[in-house]
Parts: C-alpha cells; structure tokens; sequence
C-alpha cells in the first residue's frame, strides 16, 4: 500500500518537475542567447539546493515520507538532470569550446554542491 | 493537435515513467554498508551513455518524430538522471567524514558520465556510418 502511493508520488512530481525543467530551460535559452547551457545551470543548482533543505527536513522528520517522494524524489530528482549536463559538456568540447565546456562542468559542481550544503544547512 | 500539444503530453509521460524507473531501481538496489550511491550513479552513467546514444542516432539514422524524441530524451532520460541527489548525496558524505568515498563519487560520476556521453554519440556515429572522429580528447 505505501509502496503503491510512492510510486505515483514520485510519478506525479517527476511530471511536474520534468515540464518546470523544459519550459525554465527554454524560457532561459531565450532569454540569454549564447553557446553557454545557462538553463541546465541556473535548474541544476537551485535544484541542489532545494533537494538540500529537503533533505535536512525529512532527516529530522520535518517532512513526511510523501512530501519527500513528491517533492524530493520526484520533483527535484526529475527537475534536475545529470544526462544533459554529459551531454551539454561533450557538445561543447566538440565544437571547440573547451574553456566553456571546463568552466560550466567546474562550476556547476562546485557551486552544485555548496548549493546543496546552504540549502542542508539552512533548514538543519 | 498541435505540436505543442504534442511535446507537453510527451514530456508528461517521459518525466513520469523517468522518475518511476529511477525510484524503482533506488528501491531494489541493496544499499551498501560503507554509504556508497550505488543506484544514483548507475542511473546517471546509463542515463549518459544512452542520452549520448539517443540524441546522435535520431538525428542521423533513427528517424522519430519531433515529440517522440524530446519525450525519451528530454522528458523520459532527463527525469531519469538526475544531479540534484548527486549534489547532495556527495555532501552528506563528506559532512559525514567520508570525504573519500564523496571524492570517489564526484569524479566517478562525472568523467564516467560525460566519458560516456561522448562514447555514446561515437557509436550512433558509427551505426550511423557518419564516424568524424571527433572524440578529440
């Protein structure tokens, strides 16, 4: 039964989370014309450190299983994207941007992670 | 309907069955005792390899139709990885004085992913029969 309403938790905040992360993206890439993935950028970090306040609440039992499955696992987990950030840095390395393709890869790991660690932080 | 229609319906059933599968292998993945996000980096590098894969030989070979492709890609393989938990999985490592195994995490996660991105464009390539030997790191 718990098990069961996991699933379409998770489900219904990967859908949410999924169309926030394509129509932010696009608005984005609109917004800033350049080579730069400023979308994948601006959605990955404040994604970290959402799911960083969320997980520091549900440690302490501040947040209920089903909010984490909606909103952490499915809304933050689907919003944010590993696959694109591969793809995004090996796009530009192909078309010689070797410099952009070290800075966005070097910043959104850094910054992805102290994002994570203020949001941890904050709601600790 | 209009294409718009079209890619709002994709992306809703991609993101769903992306989030889904990356729950359900988080759920039937055995957690190890030393901490270490075993399922959230075989999801991210499968994720890569395959995205890598996906976006070269549809646009090369595999003809699909423009919604069918941003819902596998976008929609279904973007919910699927994810860097969010990466983020901060890898912090309550170190938080936690595993600063070794987050270390490991990091850079395993990410020369494997974008390692794999290029290896999975190189083989649609390939398949494709269009190799430019671009893999020029």
């Amino acid at each position: 039964m718990i098990h069961f309403s996991a699933f379409w938790l998770v489900g219904l905040g990967g859908i949410i989370g999924t169309l926030c992360r394509f129509y932010l993206g696009k608005w984005v890439a609109v917004k800033v014309r350049t080579s730069f993935p400023w979308g994948t950028w601006v959605i990955n970090l404040t994604g970290s450190m959402i799911l960083g306040m969320l997980f520091a609440l549900h440690s302490r039992e501040a947040l209920t299983d089903e909010a984490w499955w909606i909103l952490g696992v499915g809304f933050c987990g689907a919003y944010t994207t590993f696959s694109t950030f591969g793809y995004e840095v090996q796009q530009l390395i192909e078309k010689k941007h070797v410099i952009a393709a070290a800075i966005y890869m070097l910043s959104s790991i850094i910054l992805g992670l102290l994002a994570a660690w203020c949001g941890m932080e904050i709601c600790t | 309907m209009s294409s718009s229609t079209k890619s709002l319906i994709s992306l809703i059933i991609g993101g769903f069955i992306g989030a889904v599968l990356r729950f359900e292998i988080g759920e039937w993945m055995p957690a190890t005792t030393d901490g270490f996000p075993w399922s959230t980096l075989i999801i991210n590098l499968t994720g890569c390899l395959f995205l890598g894969w996906f976006l070269t030989i549809t646009l090369h070979k595999l003809k699909l139709k423009p919604e069918i492709r941003l819902g596998l890609g976008t929609g279904m393989t973007g919910s699927f990885t994810t860097f969010s938990a990466f983020s901060v999985q890898s912090v309550h490592l170190m938080t936690n004085s595993h600063s070794a195994i987050a270390g490991m995490y990091i850079i395993t996660s990410v020369v494997g992913g974008i390692g794999l991105c290029m290896l999975g464009v190189a083989l649609a390539r390939v398949q494709a029969g269009k190799p430019r030997g671009d893999l020029i790191l």
